[in-house]
């Protein structure tokens, strides 16, 4: 085979094609939701400051967050911060080499997705009975 | 290096659509992907029709088939037709099998083949398989002693022969290798799950003493630990192999070597 031959070679088509699996689903989103937290938490952070401000500014950031955008964004925040927990769960116990096996490693990565979902959801119901009211 | 899309010359085109076989009435479109190196042109996925009356049920059957009766010029390994010699792996429905095991009945809509996936292209269907061959000969796959050769053979008990179970099946088709992302983006550093597997298998055998430095060889951020269990690999075996599971085990190998 002569080099310029070797060099013309194209490179066969991969994510293009290739049909995406819960596993593989879940790890982009895994990586995705850690790379989100970095945001969410300077949120976080901005209170904290605001807190140990003054009280015009704990008010300030209060109503920013207490606003329909800003609930919308803490409502993603905590889904983010639970997936991305319970993905951390998952491959801790891959980890130790158990449930990885086709059929268990499928039905843990949609496990993570369906429970992330649920628990959000619980926090949220919780926090709204608890309070009377968002 | 992650690149999601793919080089210029790599852009797959639209290809030609083959006229459907006289009289047939029961027919199976195959989408099949084609290159050639004789020109210049870019890859294209061309159509066909292939007449399930005269051809066998699996994949691989409806190639032949299109091979013998169509265009000739069409380009795929294979040899056993029966899932042992590994030749015939590639990209089927999405997902990397061998095409001589699997059904066309189990693929729904048109047949869409390409080659394993990230790999050069030799022609057609045949992927260079070169990196993973060199990549398996670096893990040095056979027995390694130090003790004295017995006069008869090297004996395992039943137990021990047991844990080569699940791993000795791997027939080195490649599906699990190229359908990892990992493997996509670092595939020059990173092992793969087929040399990994088949490093656990050495590392595994009670025959071999060897076992240190091949964990001492594995011990690198890329070579093992590019697995980022996305398990695409065990999702793909077509040997029902678990690839995944033998890469933890070699993770789980090197901790408690440390403690």
């Amino acid at each position: 085979m002569s080099k310029s031959t070797t060099q013309a070679r194209p490179l066969s088509p991969h994510l293009q094609i290739y049909r995406i699996t819960p596993t593989m689903a879940m790890s982009v989103a895994h990586r995705i939701t850690g790379a989100a937290l970095y945001f969410g938490i300077l949120l976080f952070a901005l209170w904290l400051f605001a807190a140990a401000g003054s009280k015009e500014q704990f008010d300030f950031v209060n109503a920013l967050f207490g606003s329909i955008l800003g609930r919308i964004v803490i409502f993603g925040y905590s889904w983010v911060l639970i997936h991305h927990m319970l993905g951390g769960i998952r491959h801790l116990i891959w980890d130790t080499t158990h449930g990885l096996e086709k059929h268990t490693s499928r039905q843990m990565a949609i496990a993570t997705l369906v429970g992330s979902i649920v628990l959000t959801l619980v926090i949220w119901i919780a926090a709204w009975v608890i309070r009377g009211g968002l | 290096m992650v690149q999601l899309t793919l080089p210029k010359n790599s852009k797959v085109k639209q290809g030609k659509v083959w006229p459907r076989p006289e009289g047939a009435t029961n027919l199976r479109e195959y989408r099949v992907y084609r290159w050639s190196p004789d020109d210049t042109e870019n890859p294209r996925v061309d159509t066909y029709y292939v007449d399930l009356d005269d051809c066998g049920p699996m994949v691989l059957d409806g190639l032949i088939w299109i091979k013998n009766k169509i265009d000739p010029t069409l380009t795929f390994r294979r040899s056993c037709r029966e899932g042992i010699c590994g030749s015939c792996a590639m990209n089927i429905d999405g997902a990397n099998t061998l095409a001589c095991t699997k059904a066309m009945d189990d693929v729904g809509g048109a047949v869409r083949i390409y080659p394993l996936p990230h790999m050069p292209v030799v022609k057609d269907l045949v992927p260079d398989l070169s990196i993973p061959y060199a990549q398996l000969s670096s893990i040095e796959p056979w027995l390694q002693t130090v003790t004295p050769e017995p006069a008869t053979e090297w004996k395992q008990s039943h137990e021990d022969r047991a844990k080569l179970d699940g791993l000795y099946e791997c027939i080195l088709c490649f599906c699990c290798q190229t359908s990892c992302p990992s493997y996509w983006w670092n595939g020059e550093r990173y092992l793969g799950p087929a040399v990994l597997l088949q490093a656990y298998r050495w590392l595994i055998d009670s025959r071999d003493e060897a076992t240190g430095e091949r964990l001492d060889k594995l011990e690198d951020p890329f070579r093992l630990y590019r697995c980022h269990t996305i398990m695409n690999c065990t999702q793909t075996c077509p040997k029902g192999l678990n690839p995944a599971k033998a890469i933890a085990e070699i993770k789980k190998m090197m901790v408690e070597r440390r403690v």
